[in-house]
Parts: structure tokens; C-alpha cells; sequence
């Protein structure tokens, strides 16, 4: 395949999402400005000019209208898809790391991190359908994890709440009443600070990344453990292809020490994993460091990565791809 | 419904070549023309689907520059759009994106044909780990394909270090990270009707103490090479445990990259398993590759 390279951004990549058809592709980077492009042809559609700060995380609600951003300059806003105004600002005490929104977009789940004696939070804000009746308040916050919480996303029916960051645990909290439901064991969770989570097409399991070179398939109901990829490098990124049985993993050793070696050494390639095998597929390579973000198209026939050099590529698969025997 | 799949040729940079050559019209004389840049002129797409854009800027240094970009559009047959992606697709640009640069080039399909790397071939990982897990048993029946006599080139009778021909061959050559010392004292051996220098210290094949030294710290020491990048400490004890108790075993690892470097060292407790180990060993083929296992130290006989 020949990746389309896509140089809008001037700082490292954060995080890609795509939308519900597939059609546009959304990037987060450090630099201030969230962008938007067509995902067949990689042509920029527009930026969202407002944030203050590098841009963590993004969600998208499912008729694409309504686009979340959560930052480091405190704030979330949301944004109009299709003219790129801002609708409104979640202010809060300290940097937004993730969001998302639930299923029928009525609410969002927004973490914030640890900041100047603040713990770190997860709160649910409710979306109004009309952006002039929106308000800021919080409808639940949770507090009590330890140091940052990298990732939160909704659970099956918006009645639980899963999160994952830097004390390595993975744990499901009541949407409710914010009660922690459960929490991963010590014996099978990750050793390491948890970077990435990200669900399943039908949400009945998701995978988590974590800085101990390994990724982690759970169910997320149970929270039990269902597979295990090793890799020889830390992981950043993780996404579930929604076609095939096969997960795709992205990483690389620490942005500050990618200088100091070759660019083979630095393990930039994304892993292909078989789900269920969990054995390796292969690897694509192409960036010169380390992924930060990876998506896949909803259809599965295409997949964007999003790397510490500031480009996203965006693959569309040979048609053998579709055809690997294990 | 058309998709764009670009195919886009470097764009060519060169003055305007029309009747008004205004890009190479004097100062004085183009004066009034200066600040006026022709439309953009959209050409195509004809019936091979080629779209020819024109389009003309300013460079730094105030010449204007006319720049045609070709690029072909393609029906992909697969791509189904739901409507409202259709819709999406008019979408007018807003942010940045508006006023994008002519020449900034945001987008662009690599020049370069990624592949989805295999780690190995499809199916072969069975047999792999097969040959690796019971080695003797391997080496007993021989693993028809992979025995290859180096020193006669005969082919499934028998493995180097058994080959019948094996003292009529000539030394193999040595590896590269042989240690200088089997060089020199080679040499020495050699005598003196070789033209190379030998330093005094060394001539006369005599024991140096030296070398005395190192063979006492690498008592029954053998020494592994051309091992495969994936081989680490646990598969060489395996693989050496079977001749006799082990007391050491150490891959050596490239400290920047953190891959074997391809030779390691095993230390037996006793003499003879040693001796065994590398009788049986040297030329045993090991996750593709033929190993070579010889003493640590080279030995004055």
C-alpha cells in the first residue's frame, strides 16, 4: 500500500478518531488546533481554531454535527462539525485528557488530570441538544485514582464507566452513582502506566496499552482478562479492527531517547496482532517516531496512525491483507 | 460516486510560458501587472480523468510563479458512501484550511510502497519451535533439509563436524569478531616464511602468559556463533543443557539496540560435556542458521 502522508499538524500527534461512516477523519496533536480530514483521499476539510494548549483527546458524536475536545489548556470544548465554531467550554482547575460521548451523545465523560494539589477526576457532563442551553456543570465526579487517568470511555448501555491510567489498574465505575464497580487484579493487570484503551466495533470487549510493552484484551463487562499481546516496546496506542480478527498496536521507545539510536532500534512500526492467536501478523512501518495514535476506519478497510514526527498516515489495505492466513 | 484517489506528479514550478510572459517582463514594464495574478484555471478532467489545475502566486522575492498540478481522478468501485457522507463531501472548508497555501502540499501519497511485513512466512512457525525444542532428537534423525556439509557440500549424509573429508579441508575462514590472538599465534605457527609481522613477543609459538591467563577465566568455555538475532539465554541453556551441567550462559546484546549481537558463550563444569556439546554442536543447524561452536579460547593444538 502507499500511505497517504498527512503534514497538518506542526507538533506530535495525540490521538485520531474517526466518524461513524468513516468519511472523516478527526487529529488531535500537540500544537493548538484539532483538524479535520476526508479519510478516503487524506484532503484537509478544515481546523478548530480555539484551544490554548495541546490537544489530548477528541470524540465525535455519532450524526457527526457535534465534535469534543478535551486540552491542556483546561477546557473541553465542543465544536460544529461542519463550520468549525466553537459551541461551548467545559472549564475546569486543571488539563482535560480524555473525552467521550455515550451512546446517543446525551452525555460525556471528561478527565482531567493531576494538577497543582488537585487529584486527578473523571466527571460526566450532560450535551444539550441545543448548544445555547448547554451548561457547564457536572452531573457526577469521580475522584480517587491515582495519578493521571489516561483514558475513559462509556460502558454497554451508559451504566458503567471504565477507566485506565498511570497506576496501571483498570477499573469500571457505576455511570450513576459513581461507585467503583471493579478493578483489575494486580496479577493480571499491566506492571506499567496504561496509555491507551480503546473499545471493540460492538463494545463487548476493549484493549488497553500500556507502557510495560504489552496490550491487554478484556471484557468489558466481567473485567476479566481475555488475551495478551507482548511486544518488545512500550506501547502507545492500540486500536480493534472492526472487520477482521486482528488488533493493531503502535509504540515505540520514549520520545526523549529516539535521537540517541537508530531508527530500527526504535521500534516505530505499527504491530499487527491477531486477536484471538495473538500471535503476530506483521508490522507497517513508516514513521520516524514513535506512534502516538492509531484508528481504524469503521469499515476496516483502511487504518491511520499518528506519530511523534508530527505526520499522520493513513493506509488503506491491499486487498491481500484481507486474505492473511495465519 | 467519483472518489478522488490523487495521483499527484511533482507539481512543475515554471514561469508562465503564455503570449503575456509577464514572469519574465521587466520591472518598469510590468508594473501595472504586478500586483494582479491571473484566476485559477481549472482544466478537466478529460476522458482519462485528468484534471490539470492552474494556479499562480507570488514567491518571496516577489516574481510570480505559475503552478500546474496534475492530477488524475479515479472511480474507486468499492467506495459506497451513505448520503450523508455525500453531503459531507461539499462541505465547504473552513479554519485553516481556507486559506491554504497553493504550494503547502499538506497531503501527499508516499512515494514509497509500504508493505505489511510478515515476521515469518505463513506457516512456518510450527516447525520452528519444533526443531529448536527437542534438539537431539533433531540432531538424530538429521532434519533432512537443513543438513548441509560445509566441508564437502554433500548434501543429508552428514554434518560438518562429522564430515569424513573434514581434515583434507582447508581451516574455515575465521568470523569476524575472532579474537586477534587466533591470528597472531596462527601466524606464529605458520613460521616464518610468511611476510607478515609478527611482534617479538609473540614469535616463536611459545606459551605467552598472557594468554595463559584468559584460558584459566574461560575454563571449559565454549564459544556459539552465527546464532539467530532471536536466540536468548534460556534457548542456549536449553539447547546445551542436554551435554552436561551448565555453569554460565551469556548472549551477547548490542547495548543500544537491545538485539543479540549473534555470538554468546556457554561455560560447562565439566571438560568433557564441553567437548561433547561442540562435537555435536558445531554445524547443527539452529533456527536457520548453521551454528558454529568451538572453544572459547583457541586451544595450542
Amino acid at each position: 500500500m502507499r500511505p497517504i502522508l498527512m503534514k497538518g499538524h506542526e507538533r506530535p500527534l495525540t490521538f485520531l478518531k474517526y466518524n461513524r461512516d468513516g468519511d472523516l477523519l478527526f487529529s488531535c496533536a500537540k500544537d493548538h488546533t484539532p483538524t479535520v480530514w476526508f479519510a478516503d483521499n487524506g484532503e484537509r476539510l478544515g481546523t478548530y481554531k480555539g484551544h490554548n494548549g495541546a490537544v489530548w483527546c477528541c470524540d465525535v458524536s455519532r450524526d457527526s454535527a457535534r465534535l469534543i475536545t478535551g486540552s491542556a489548556d483546561q477546557t473541553a470544548k465542543l465544536w460544529n462539525v461542519q463550520t468549525g465554531t466553537q459551541l461551548f467550554t467545559f472549564n475546569f482547575d486543571s488539563p482535560a485528557r480524555s473525552v467521550d460521548f455515550s451512546v446517543g451523545d446525551k452525555l460525556a465523560v471528561i478527565t482531567t488530570d493531576p494538577f497543582m494539589e488537585l487529584p486527578s477526576a473523571i466527571h460526566v457532563k450532560c450535551i444539550a441538544r441545543d448548544p445555547s442551553e448547554q451548561t457547564g456543570e457536572s452531573v457526577l465526579t469521580i475522584k480517587g485514582p491515582q495519578g493521571r487517568i489516561n483514558r475513559a470511555v462509556w460502558g454497554p448501555l451508559n451504566q458503567t464507566l471504565i477507566s485506565a491510567g498511570e497506576d496501571a489498574v483498570v477499573r469500571i465505575w457505576d455511570a450513576e452513582t459513581g461507585k467503583l464497580l471493579k478493578e483489575s487484579d494486580k496479577e493480571t493487570s499491566h506492571s506499567k502506566a496504561i496509555s491507551s484503551l480503546s473499545k471493540s466495533a460492538d463494545g463487548s470487549h476493549f484493549l488497553t496499552g500500556s507502557l510495560d510493552k504489552s496490550a491487554k484484551l478484556w471484557d468489558i463487562r466481567t473485567l476479566t482478562l481475555i488475551k495478551t499481546y507482548v511486544t518488545e516496546r512500550p506501547v502507545n496506542a492500540v486500536a480493534i479492527s472492526p472487520l477482521l480478527d486482528h488488533v493493531v498496536i503502535g509504540g515505540g521507545q520514549d520520545a526523549s531517547s529516539v535521537t540517541t539510536t537508530d531508527r530500527r532500534a526504535g521500534k516505530f512500526e505499527a504491530k499487527f496482532f491477531h486477536k484471538i492467536l495473538q500471535e503476530e501478523i506483521g508490522g507497517v512501518k513508516g514513521h520516524f517516531g514513535p506512534i502516538n495514535a492509531l484508528a481504524f476506519n469503521p469499515d476496516g478497510r483502511s487504518f491511520s496512525s499518528g506519530g511523534e514526527d508530527g505526520y499522520v498516515r493513513l493506509h488503506h489495505f491491499d486487498p491481500d491483507y484481507f486474505n492473511i492466513k495465519m | 460516486m467519483a472518489v478522488e484517489g490523487i495521483q499527484r506528479p511533482p507539481p512543475s514550478n515554471q514561469p508562465q510560458s503564455s503570449k503575456l510572459r509577464w514572469g519574465e517582463l521587466e520591472e518598469d514594464d510590468g508594473e501595472d501587472l504586478d500586483f494582479l495574478l491571473p484566476p485559477p484555471m481549472v482544466i478537466g478532467p478529460d476522458e482519462n480523468g485528468v484534471k490539470r489545475v492552474i494556479e499562480y502566486k507570488f514567491k518571496e522575492d516577489g516574481s510570480k510563479v505559475k503552478i500546474t498540478t496534475t492530477t488524475r481522478i479515479r472511480k474507486l468501485a468499492k467506495a459506497r458512501l451513505s448520503k450523508r457522507a455525500l453531503e459531507r463531501r461539499s462541505w465547504a472548508k473552513f479554519g485553516d484550511a481556507v486559506r491554504e497555501d497553493v504550494g503547502s502540499r499538506l497531503t501527499m501519497v508516499s512515494t514509497e510502497e509500504i508493505l505489511l511485513e510478515r515476521p515469518r512466512p505463513p506457516g512456518s512457525k510450527a516447525e520452528e519451535t519444533k526443531v529448536a525444542g527437542d534438539a537431539l532428537a533433531a540432531l538424530g534423525k538429521g532434519g533432512a533439509v537443513l543438513m548441509v556439509c560445509r566441508t564437502c557440500g554433500k548434501k543429508g549424509d552428514h554434518w560438518t563436524s562429522k564430515c569424513p573429508f573434514k581434515d583434507l579441508a582447508p581451516p574455515p575462514e575465521g568470523f569476524v569478531d575472532r579474537p586477534a590472538a587466533a591470528e597472531t599465534s596462527a601466524a606464529g605457527a605458520a613460521g616464518a616464511g610468511k611476510s607478515t609481522y609478527v611482534p617479538p613477543g609473540m614469535r616463536g609459538g611459545g606459551e605467552r602468559p598472557g594468554q595463559e591467563m584468559r584460558r584459566r577465566n574461560d575454563e571449559n568455555s565454549v564459544r556459539v556463533t552465527n546464532l539467530s538475532e532471536d536466540t536468548r539465554e534460556p534457548d542456549l541453556l536449553e539447547l546445551f543443557r542436554t551435554f552436561g551441567q551448565v555453569s554460565r550462559v551469556y548472549v551477547a546484546v548490542d547495548q543500544k539496540t537491545g538485539m543479540s549481537r549473534g555470538f554468546g558463550f556457554v561455560n560447562f563444569v565439566n571438560k568433557e560435556d564441553a567437548e561433547k556439546a561442540i562435537n555435536k554442536l558445531n554445524g547443527y543447524g539452529y533456527d536457520n542458521l548453521i551454528l558454529r561452536v568451538e572453544w572459547a579460547t583457541p586451544r595450542a593444538n
